[in-house]
């Protein structure tokens, strides 16, 4: 057991557990946050997908210790009122079905439009290829992708 | 909540105990002769007595809340659902809460979420109770004002008066309401005037999807709750011979190591239980125990050798016959013109994006239950006698589920949190990990058609057979006759082609085996199609006819004409290209017809890909258009995944495929474009979460016939190698 220090979602948590123990579980079991989701534990799914330091990573594989004193942000930090303009979108689009898949989903997502905030096919399809869906929302995903950066150039432009 | 009260009349339940508080409805099925009774539905008698279901309630600051009976996989009830009570109730949707029921046979009757029956099964009742619910707000305003009710209308939550334009919020009319006697004669809106039914209404539930907020079994949390895992024998019918638990109970965290057993219908499953103060406590103290398994007495199949089996029942085995007319295999010896085919279709797994879990809290002769989970009342039913309790002292609570698709009707991993609940007197949460859910069961069942069919000179179908091979998910219940037939032999064909055949014989040969097998979105539909589609187009092309000329010929009810005629038109069908591969599948699932046409072409390297698939779907009366659209796309893309992508295999008695990094998925760029279509008609509700997907892989498999002259009988196939 080891004391760790997070930083998730701009606050700061100070947690007791095995180093090793992947940050996913950290998240929910420890620091209670139940909105990132285990899917299959081996980087394969993306159901478990935050943000490092702004970067989109599969947390079920990344032990705790390697992370602490890191940005994190979780599906709970991109906004808790769905104000964000991929939350909006994502509604807009009515993208979710079963919805567990989709909190990697709009991780992955806000870390594409952040970086490019006009994505191609191309650009979508290899930001988003690692994230499984099982209910098939993969054709709204890509339009709701197209809605959020309207969006954000909208919010651009008006400024 | 409780219901205290009799009926008043003969046809509604109210809740006497809220009668001062919110006017409340309902209907369920009589439970032992007890105040209770069903919605008469106008002209429907036949409903009296059966199933049954939601009741709304209506409170004070005029919110209603509907208490769904059924849950939320993501096919949309906690959509749909409301949006019906909606319309007749004339209130806004948000003003509609909707919670999910608690697992209870005696007052909702059946709640299991499968078969595509949610609406179906109950919109008519639906409707009436939000109109007669709207009929007494109405009669209750009249009644204050002291004017006619006939100068009164409801609107968006209000009573209001029309020659004076008074007003009354409905929640300042429930205490009047509730005492008045439910109307049995109120009339149903014409669809034509309907403002929230058949509109794409957004969901309520997209918003506590989009922020981490919904909280599926996986997230549910109760206090002083332990986690398990559960090292459970790889094989279907082991048992654990011995157990060394000393390196597992020394990992921190791990609390009990106890043996534990589950039923998997009519076997008990063997395993170890690993319990922690968290989850990967649980999993590391797993990774330590040293467990020997008892592997005699049972054969260790692998695919090949069910395969195998499989082929040779198709040939000679004698079938159990379901259903027949005339003398198929007379016609089809003496025929001139006939075509014989064997179509497979490979074992499934669900892998639902959440993986199993249930939380179980026994104590004091009770037993409380959290998970996602598609039949509450069947877990109640069957928990409640492992454990020595009566149902009702088992409660059963239903959370949002990750996915469900049939798998989550099963009952074996509630069974494990209960019985390790009451072993270890704590509350618990088991949790299957990606390589339990996947490699443990219940699968799809492999299967093995065998197709013949003769045509007479002027190439109209003489006769047809099938002879399908596979595991009948019924014989697995114990005390299960083994010498009946597969009643879901006919699953996915075309009901009308019955009339139109001559002759007609369908036939299973049951496999025997310990691999268990359970509902599989559309079930039996979405293999049984692969072989009758295909099937149907092998014998179009012997005729020498367009295939979807062929099957008009044998179609004799407008109807499917009318979804058949769409088809063709928007999809081009008669103006496809020379290099562009056309191929059709129509099928019927649930009381559902859906015509699917895939497009194929060559990529530049020569290789075959999807451009576009065009669906529609005739599912009668319909709620909400955008929902369906999201069904059937999910199908399609779920189907495709089962046609060219995963398989499980089993190999020495284990299941392979154990995670996505070999059990492949579809992903983004794997999706074609899909176009849908709706057919708007009056027809009675049918299914809308699974009938789109047994017509896909078919509709390809033709498409690429048309397109390379190769016929495909066996999925999946890779599309690389074709």
């Amino acid at each position: 057991m080891a004391t760790i220090n997070l930083k998730i979602n701009n606050q700061a948590v100070t947690i007791d557990a095995d180093p090793k123990m992947p940050l996913l579980w950290a998240i929910r079991d420890i620091v209670g946050l139940t909105g990132t989701k285990y899917g299959c534990g081996i980087a394969q799914c993306g159901a478990c997908t935050v943000h490092l330091n702004g970067t989109p990573v599969r947390s079920c594989s990344l032990p705790v210790s390697t992370v602490a004193n890191k940005e994190i942000t979780t599906i709970e930090g991109i906004s808790s009122d769905n104000s964000h303009p991929v939350q909006q979108a994502w509604i807009q689009e009515q993208v979710p079905q079963c919805g567990y898949c989709q909190s990697g989903q709009i991780m992955a997502a806000t870390a594409l439009l952040k970086k490019n905030s006009n994505p191609n096919d191309k650009d979508i399809d290899a930001a988003m290829q690692g994230h499984i869906c099982r209910c098939g929302t993969y054709p709204r995903i890509r339009k709701a992708i197209k809605t959020a950066s309207l969006i954000i150039n909208q919010k651009a432009s008006v400024k | 909540m409780t219901i205290t009260s009799r009926i008043s009349r003969r046809n509604f339940i109210r809740i006497s105990g809220l009668s001062s508080v919110a006017l409340t409805l309902g209907f369920y099925i009589p439970s032992k002769g007890k105040g209770v009774a069903v919605i008469k539905t106008a002209g429907d008698a036949a409903h009296q007595g059966i199933e049954l279901n939601a009741w709304i309630s209506v409170d004070k600051s005029g919110k209603v809340t509907i208490i769904n009976h059924r849950s939320e996989m993501g096919q949309g009830s906690f959509q749909s659902v409301p949006q019906i009570i909606a319309e007749e109730l004339e209130v806004d949707l948000n003003d509609v809460n909707i919670e999910f029921a608690q697992g209870s046979q005696t007052l909702y009757g059946s709640q299991i979420t499968g078969g595509s029956s949610t609406i179906r099964g109950s919109y008519r009742r639906l409707l009436q109770l939000g109109a007669t619910a709207r009929e007494m707000l109405i009669e209750a305003a009249a009644k204050k004002w002291n004017v006619s009710k006939a100068d009164c209308y409801a609107e968006k939550g209000q009573v209001i008066h029309k020659p004076s334009g008074k007003k009354y919020g409905y929640g300042d009319l429930v205490e009047e309401a509730s005492k008045a006697t439910p109307p049995t004669d109120v009339a149903l809106k014409d669809s034509k005037h309907y403002k929230i039914i058949r509109k794409p209404m957004p969901r309520q539930d997209t918003p506590l999807k989009t922020n981490g907020v919904a909280v599926f079994g996986l997230d549910k949390r109760i206090p002083g709750m332990l986690y398990a895992v559960v090292e459970r024998n790889p094989r279907f019918l082991g048992k654990v011979k011995s157990f060394d638990d000393t390196a597992a109970k020394a990992v921190p965290g791990v609390k009990h190591v106890i043996p534990v057993q589950m039923n998997v219908f009519s076997h008990k499953r063997e395993g170890i239980a690993i319990v922690a103060d968290n989850l990967w406590s649980a999993m590391q103290g797993r990774k330590a125990l040293k467990v020997e398994w008892d592997d005699s007495g049972f054969e260790h199949h692998s695919t090949d050798q069910l395969y195998a089996k499989m082929r040779e029942d198709v040939k000679t085995g004698t079938p159990l016959s379901f259903r027949t007319k005339g003398d198929a295999s007379k016609v089809f010896n003496a025929a001139e013109q006939k075509v014989e085919a064997i179509y497979e279709t490979p074992y499934e797994s669900h892998s639902c994006m959440e993986p199993v879990n249930c939380i179980a809290h026994y104590h004091d002769n009770k037993c409380e239950i959290w998970g996602p989970i598609q039949g509450p009342d069947w877990v109640q039913a069957d928990v409640a006698p492992m454990l020595g309790l009566k149902p009702e002292d088992v409660t059963v609570n239903m959370t949002f589920l990750g996915g469900g698709f049939g798998r989550k009707a099963f009952l074996d991993y509630p069974h494990e949190a209960a019985v390790i609940s009451k072993a270890i007197k704590s509350p618990v949460q088991v949790v299957w990990t990606r390589e339990d859910d996947m490699t443990q069961g219940p699968f799809r069942p492999g299967m093995v058609y065998q197709c013949k069919g003769s045509l007479t000179d002027n190439g109209s179908i003489s006769s047809y057979e099938t002879r399908m091979a596979g595991q009948n998910m019924d014989h697995q219940n114990r005390g299960a006759d083994h010498g009946s037939y597969n009643s879901s032999t006919t699953e996915g064909f075309l009901e009308t082609y019955l009339n139109s055949l001559p002759n007609y014989s369908f036939g299973d040969v049951p496999l025997e085996s310990p691999i268990p097998v359970m509902w599989w979105r559309s079930v039996y539909s979405s293999t049984n199609a692969f072989a009758f589609e295909s099937f149907i187009d092998e014998l179009a092309v012997k005729a020498k006819k367009d295939p979807i000329d062929f099957r008009k010929q044998h179609i004799w009810d407008s109807r499917y004409h009318e979804l058949i005629n769409k088809l063709e038109i928007v999809s081009g069908w008669k103006n496809r290209k020379a290099n562009e591969g056309y191929g059709v599948a129509i099928t019927e699932c649930f009381s559902t017809i859906v015509g699917e046409v895939v497009k194929v072409s060559k990529k530049a390297d020569g290789k075959v890909k999807i451009d576009k698939v065009w669906a529609v779907m005739d599912c009668g009366w319909y709620v909400n258009p955008d929902i369906i659209r999201a069904q059937i796309e999910g199908s399609i893309v779920m189907a495709l995944g089962a046609a060219t992508i995963h398989e499980t295999n089993f190999k020495d008695g284990k299941a392979v495929e154990s995670n996505f990094n070999v059990y492949k998925m579809p992903r983004m760029t794997d999706t074609p474009e899909i176009e849908v279509h709706i057919m708007d008609n009056e027809e009675k509700a049918g299914g809308v979460g699974e009938p789109s997907l047994p017509p896909f892989a078919p509709a390809l498999t033709n498409a690429i016939y048309d397109l390379t002259g190769r016929r495909i009988r066996k999925l999946p196939f890779l599309l690389e190698t074709v």
